[in-house]
């Protein structure tokens, strides 16, 4: 009997001695939730090599489709239990939501470090979306919460061989706003569609009339008007309403645009059915995926006005923030300091097709990722803006786009809901 | 003796009421809390509006009346068409007739389909340039070439289209329901009546509309609690709310919490759009007690 209790007392004694954390150094483990389908291999792969590395394991996972993510974020910041490291997807008032409730660390003293190495690495405007300047409007510290993994820029693309096919030199896509329309016609006779995006996810044609307003008014009055300075009533606002008209008359538009998601934009244009598209470019990716043979150029989309420079939606295309509340943020902030160096960021671009984050990893990309890179010259995003414009504003915005493309209402009808609904939420903001 | 009696019964039905407490009441009344205040769904501080988020539902939020309208005519089309030809199938397969066996796997099929793939189906059926176009092509072929265009990107078609393809889709479980109920209706009822001299029309009349009530009544209430809150569907069809043509609460009810941040606003539309189903099937129900 007394064998066998000493036996149990060995046993219990070794597994003690075996569970003393002084025996094996321990290296924590990482865990990261991104949306991203499409570099998820390429994020395991490098999540192994760093492994290797340091001994540090990260454990990416991936949740997907990005709705399905945008909830599980936003859920697990109610239950404070986020990840390691995290992005968010939404718009900067989101975000701003997510650093005023302490969920994400402050990265600038990390970027400043070594003369600010870090942050030397990146494009400015790449950086500038997880940047919150002084005085912004959300209240927010001023400092660096994000570090971009890759940039991104919408613009429009043009199929070269159905340019050919109408006659027109693949080499030289529109130079302006009447030289785009007048395609319309041609297109039809063809018996092709014009322009294809996903219009029926209405973010897209925000982004659209976004680039138009810049054109037409330039960047000062467009954020006069979010801060209820200029009303959208303004002849330059119901200019940018008209293009919607214009190009809807000029036969420019796909059939079904309102009603179209992103993916069937994709398609119709990778296989060759449409002579344009409005996407962003992560569609490098995907139209290599649909149809390798394809020939296309990416452009800025045709000005209308001189005076002011087209602009477009860019700059950070995702990023990773990381859990303020971490006992892992130090081993976190280690690891987006090793995915944004330049050999990472060259395998991600090459893997993936997205524009890298770091300036110095562009040397090996294809050409018309190039040609979406040059886009970043006239980026912008309304989250470097520093205010950010009534969600029922642009709700009723982007409605009113879909009713003028649909004919059910004019540029001055729309112009005139959008500034009753921005009238209201300016009223209810002073009462507060 | 007595207590301890009463003590067993409720110890019986305590486990379903602390179930449906903790997963239905509960909540509800969370949700309803929310409700009373202006929440982004992140922040950890909230603003208490009091019903002010209800006030702006029923006295400024057009769009949210406009996503109920919608609701209610795709509701009205599935009470009436779907329903309709439900019972008829139901009541012709519940004859004597051949491969009514074949039939109602048939009938089956569309309701066990997971919407997103019924809506790409149709979609694909539908659409003129990212699909077959099957639609304007049979109306092209059957010499009605002037009736073509984009069904699912025309605000005067996109809604029926959407309501057709639902009643496609859920007019199954009706058929099942319905054929259910039929085949309880004894048999001797209606040799009675052939042998009293009365027709197929006066034996469907007289004898299986009165005894078929309570299940048309049920199967009513299931089509609108059904319908009213349809929207993948919708979202895979034509992609969203469509200049608002397509909007229906639940739809709104995200836009609320994704598209604006707006939690404290959708848990308020939640709790009225919930109210407004508690009411419907409360007037449906007092209805068939009346009728019956």
């Amino acid at each position: 009997m007394w064998r066998r209790g000493l036996g149990i007392f060995v046993i219990l004694l070794l597994s003690i001695i075996g569970c003393s954390s002084n025996s094996v150094d321990l290296k924590p483990t990482v865990t990261a939730w991104h949306w991203m389908t499409d570099r998820d291999a390429a994020f395991q792969e490098l999540a192994k090599k760093y492994e290797i590395l340091t001994g540090v394991k990260i454990d990416f996972q991936l949740y997907a489709p990005s709705d399905a993510y945008s909830q599980k974020i936003r859920a697990a910041a109610q239950g404070i239990n986020l990840p390691d490291i995290f992005g968010i997807l939404g718009e900067k008032r989101d975000f701003a939501s997510f650093v005023k409730a302490g969920h994400i660390l402050d990265l600038t003293a990390y970027m400043e470090e070594n003369n600010s190495n870090w942050k030397n690495k990146f494009f400015p405007k790449a950086l500038a979306v997880n940047e919150f300047a002084s005085g912004n409007s959300y209240g927010i510290n001023p400092g660096v919460y994000g570090a971009p993994i890759d940039i991104m820029t919408i613009q429009m693309v043009y199929n070269k061989s159905l340019f050919k096919k109408l006659g027109l030199n693949p080499n030289q896509p529109p130079k302006n706003f009447t030289e785009f329309i007048a395609l319309g016609q041609r297109i039809k006779d063809a018996g092709l569609q014009g322009m294809v995006s996903g219009w029926g996810e209405v973010w897209m044609v925000d982004c659209f009339a976004n680039n138009y307003a810049f054109n037409i008014m330039g960047k000062e009055k467009v954020l006069a008007t979010i801060r209820g300075e200029v009303p959208y009533t303004d002849p330059d606002w119901i200019k940018v309403l008209d293009i919607f008209r214009q190009m809807k008359k000029s036969g420019i538009f796909a059939s079904g645009l309102v009603t179209m998601i992103n993916k069937s934009a994709e398609q119709l244009f990778a296989n060759e059915k449409a002579v344009f598209a409005f996407n962003g470019s992560w569609c490098v990716n995907v139209y290599k995926g649909m149809n390798p043979a394809l020939e296309y150029g990416a452009m800025l989309p045709p000005a209308v006005g001189q005076i002011y420079p087209m602009a477009i939606w860019g700059g950070a295309g995702s990023s990773f923030m990381v859990n303020a509340r971490s006992k892992n943020k130090e081993e976190a902030v280690k690891f987006l300091s090793w995915l944004t160096d330049q050999d990472q960021q060259a395998y991600l671009a090459q893997m993936t097709n997205n524009l890298p984050a770091n300036k110095n990893s562009l040397s090996k990309i294809p050409e018309v990722l190039a040609q979406f890179s040059r886009g970043m010259e006239y980026a912008t995003h309304p989250n470097i803006w520093g205010v950010s414009e009534f969600s029922l504003v642009i709700e009723a915005w982007d409605r009113g786009i879909q009713s003028i493309i649909i004919g059910e209402k004019t540029p001055e009808q729309v112009a005139a809901d959008v500034q009753k609904v921005k009238e209201r939420e300016l009223a209810k903001r002073r009462a507060k | 003796m007595k207590i301890k009696e009463t003590l067993e019964n409720y110890l019986f039905v305590f486990p379903a009421i602390a179930i449906f407490s903790v997963f239905y009441v509960i909540p509800f009344f969370w949700v309803f809390h929310l409700g009373l205040f202006e929440w982004d769904g992140i922040s950890f501080t909230k603003i208490f509006v009091g019903l002010g988020n209800f006030k702006e539902i029923f006295l400024q939020d057009k769009y949210w009346w406009q996503s109920m309208w919608n609701a209610t005519y795709i509701t009205f089309i599935a009470l009436t068409f779907q329903n309709v030809v439900a019972f008829m199938l139901a009541w012709a397969c519940d004859r004597e007739i051949k491969m009514k066996n074949f039939y109602r796997v048939i009938f089956f099929i569309p309701p066990v389909l997971s919407e997103v793939v019924v809506g790409m189906a149709w979609r694909f059926i539908i659409n003129d340039i990212e699909g077959a176009n099957i639609i304007n092509r049979m109306l092209a072929g059957m010499g009605f070439p002037n009736l073509m265009h984009n069904w699912l990107s025309d605000p005067n078609t996109a809604l029926t289209t959407v309501a057709l393809v639902h009643c496609w889709k859920g007019f199954g479980w009706g058929f099942l329901i319905f054929l259910a109920g039929l085949q309880t209706i004894p048999r001797e009822l209606y040799e009675a009546a052939r042998v009293d001299g009365a027709n197929a029309w006066q034996s469907f009349r007289k004898i299986t509309v009165p005894m078929m009530i309570p299940v048309v009544v049920l199967v009513a209430i299931l089509t609108v609690l059904g319908t009213m809150q349809v929207f993948v569907l919708i979202v895979s069809l034509v992609g969203g709310e469509f200049a608002g043509h397509t909007a229906v609460p639940v739809l709104r009810i995200l836009a609320s919490m994704r598209g604006s941040s707006r939690f404290g606003y959708a848990c308020a539309q939640g709790i009225t759009f919930g109210l407004v189903l508690v009411a419907i099937s409360f007037i449906q129900y007092r209805f068939s007690k009346k009728e019956r």
